[in-house]
């Protein structure tokens, strides 16, 4: 099979997928017990404004028509062309445009989830190569119990801990929000009327040339993205270890030491460069649950993101909202899996037999 | 008496010989009685508890750790170690729960999806891969949010997340056992399908669904936490490490270290302890990860 292929079939198998996460997601918020607009209401509300309310939304229709609503809806490519975002319905809080609130808040968990992948992938391997090195050693214990222990903590606590010592202690970092409330957020760069913006503070101030605000809307993801980032490490550093005491072994690592190289360009230029593959896939893997830490992470730090939504929504029991946002998340993990499946195939010629 | 010194007798050199057996036999043991004192610690906190857990106002609002108040008073001026020694005991309810749910479910549906094979094992798979393919907490999450508070509601949601991790473990093996001369005897000796699965095959399966089940002991205590902390949770009435976190978040930015810390450590320790039985596990019944 060439690249190109396999490239057109794992697409093509994505489609199947998607319509699965759809119907899934379809069930759980609509066929399982549990009336959304009763729970809503909190049995507060007289049957009228309840048979209103569910008039509005659409949900007074049989199921299966709902249903085919809710798929043509999230399908229809004219509305996603006009206004950017698909169409996820209408919030039960303030009627306003799911899809659009959710994009919104999307840049935010983008830029936390970037930081904290890179944040758990650096200290992984970093960690994963030093134990490996010194195989059974009092090191190697160390950072073994250290990935064991970050993987047995709720996210939220090591956050709290953080916030309460560099934050409220030592008033070193803010301890919420994506940037100072007194410092503007950054607009992008400006060419002739054209804006670039990525919807990622940190990038959007570069791009518009100011420092001021890039060490300001760094401070903020600091904390954030340690956290979750530590909290996602001890995965990839116990997969590095292995791998690498696997490749330690095998013969051009000898030959490689034999011809007299420095000990950093083998760990790094050939053990490490062996031993990636394996770690790249598991970054994929692990955006699945980096995702489902951002909500508890976001939470935390008072940051505005898809997960701060969904959470807000449940508190108002806005079940349009909440299906809405995961909906997103898993078109997300969909698409990166799609993407690291691809990759995958173009730096592993043997996956495409 | 007798049988009971002859189950300790029968024990005690295991867990000694567990031991003697490195790192990943100490792992089974530390985490083993970590959970077992916290266990005992739930049960008997009724009788070593120096004050009533939800009285309020026993002592001063948000005092600091003292000689009265050893681990001390969060804002409703209720006793912290009193809410501490009892605090695990929803989320220990929950978590097991959920394994019993799960191994419920996921193992008779793994061995029979995977004896059976063909469509039925193709559409069981599809479906259980794109829900393992899920984060976790985001489908607890919807379906605690759908169904309402409540502990089986919560362990119900959690469970749902975990089944496959049940599945796909029984069936991965069931696929390579099922190969074995000794099924292929029974299949031709005329054993019944139900006899081979549960009797000759379910016993091969058991040492991973046990590390499975562990694990997931531990995920499901660190997911119930999550849950409580977005504002998911049973019920306040009951005293709870996750509710405590809460509280304590509030009070964070006073200064307020000890309503917090505390019971954050006993919900470490909680999935700490289960992490460390399964990955010491894994590794005792795995030799082959050991290196």
């Amino acid at each position: 099979m060439t690249l190109r292929s396999y490239v057109v079939t794992r697409i093509l198998l994505t489609i199947p997928a998607i319509l699965l996460l759809l119907s899934m997601v379809f069930l759980i918020m609509r066929v399982l017990p549990g009336d959304p607009v009763a729970l809503h209401f909190e049995k507060k509300a007289t049957p009228e404004a309840m048979e209103a309310m569910r008039r509005t939304l659409g949900l007074d229709k049989p199921l299966l028509v709902q249903y085919f609503e809710y798929l043509t809806g999230i399908a229809d490519i004219n509305y996603f062309i006009k206004f950017g975002y698909p169409n996820l319905g209408k919030s039960m809080q303030d009627f306003s445009d799911v899809g659009e609130q959710i994009f919104a808040a999307f840049p935010a968990t983008l830029e936390l989830a970037i930081y904290s992948m890179l944040v758990a992938v650096g200290i992984g391997i970093l960690l994963g190569v030093r134990s490996s090195q010194s195989y059974n050693s009092p090191l190697d214990h160390l950072i073994r119990g250290f990935g064991t222990v970050t993987y047995a903590t709720p996210v939220f606590l090591l956050g709290m801990i953080f916030q309460l010592i560099f934050g409220v202690y030592l008033h070193w970092l803010p301890i919420g929000l994506r940037i100072s409330p007194r410092v503007n957020p950054p607009v992008g760069l400006n060419i002739g009327g054209v804006r670039i913006a990525t919807g990622l503070y940190t990038i959007d101030s570069l791009l518009e040339g100011n420092i001021f605000k890039f060490v300001e809307s760094s401070k903020c993801l600091f904390l954030p993205s340690l956290t979750l980032g530590l909290i996602l490490c001890g995965i990839f550093i116990r997969l590095t270890r292995t791998n690498m005491l696997e490749t330690l072994r095998l013969d051009f690592i000898t030959a490689a030491k034999a011809r007299g190289l420095k000990k950093t360009t083998v760990v790094y230029g050939y053990e490490l460069r062996n031993a990636f593959l394996p770690i790249l896939t598991m970054m994929g893997m692990q955006f699945a649950i980096l995702l489902g830490g951002a909500i508890l992470t976001e939470t935390t730090f008072s940051w505005p993101g898809i997960g701060r939504y969904i959470v807000d929504r449940i508190n108002f029991r806005d079940y349009t909202a909440i299906q809405g946002a995961i909906v997103i998340f898993g078109l997300l993990i969909t698409l990166v899996s799609l993407v690291v499946d691809i990759l995958y195939a173009y730096l592993d010629p043997r996956i495409r037999l | 008496m007798e049988t009971k010194r002859s189950i300790l007798a029968r024990f005690l050199p295991r867990l000694t010989s567990l031991t003697q057996k490195g790192p990943s036999g100490w792992m089974v043991v530390v985490g083993a009685i970590i959970v077992l004192s916290l266990i005992i610690m739930t049960l008997i906190s009724p009788w070593i508890s120096p004050h009533d857990p939800i009285e309020i106002n026993v002592g001063p609002l948000i005092s600091p750790p003292s000689a009265q108040f050893p681990l001390g008073t969060n804002h409703l001026g209720q006793d912290m170690l009193s809410r501490i020694l009892c605090g695990g005991s929803i989320m220990l309810q929950v978590a097991l729960l959920s394994v019993f749910i799960c191994f419920l479910i996921g193992v008779p549906l793994g061995l029979f999806s995977s004896y059976v094979g063909g469509f039925f094992d193709k559409v069981c798979s599809l479906v259980i891969d794109s829900i393992y393919a899920f984060p976790g907490l985001v489908i607890a999450i919807a379906i605690a949010a759908m169904l309402g508070p409540g502990a089986v509601n919560m362990a119900l949601s959690i469970a749902v997340v975990y089944i496959p991790s049940y599945f796909r473990i029984v069936r991965s093996q069931v696929l390579s056992i099922k190969e074995l001369s000794y099924v292929e005897a029974a299949q031709s000796i005329g054993a019944r399908w139900y006899t081979i699965l549960f009797r000759y095959i379910l016993p091969n399966v058991v040492p991973s669904i046990v590390i499975v089940a562990t694990v997931n002991f531990a995920d499901a205590v660190l997911t119930a936490a999550g849950l409580t902390f977005i504002g998911l949770g049973v019920t306040k009435s009951i005293p709870d490490w996750g509710w405590d976190l809460v509280d304590g978040r509030a009070l964070l930015t006073s200064g307020v270290w000890w309503v917090v810390t505390f019971p954050g450590i006993m919900i470490v320790l909680l999935a700490l302890g289960f992490t460390l039985i399964g990955e010491g596990l894994s590794e005792l019944l795995n030799p082959k990860l050991q290196r």
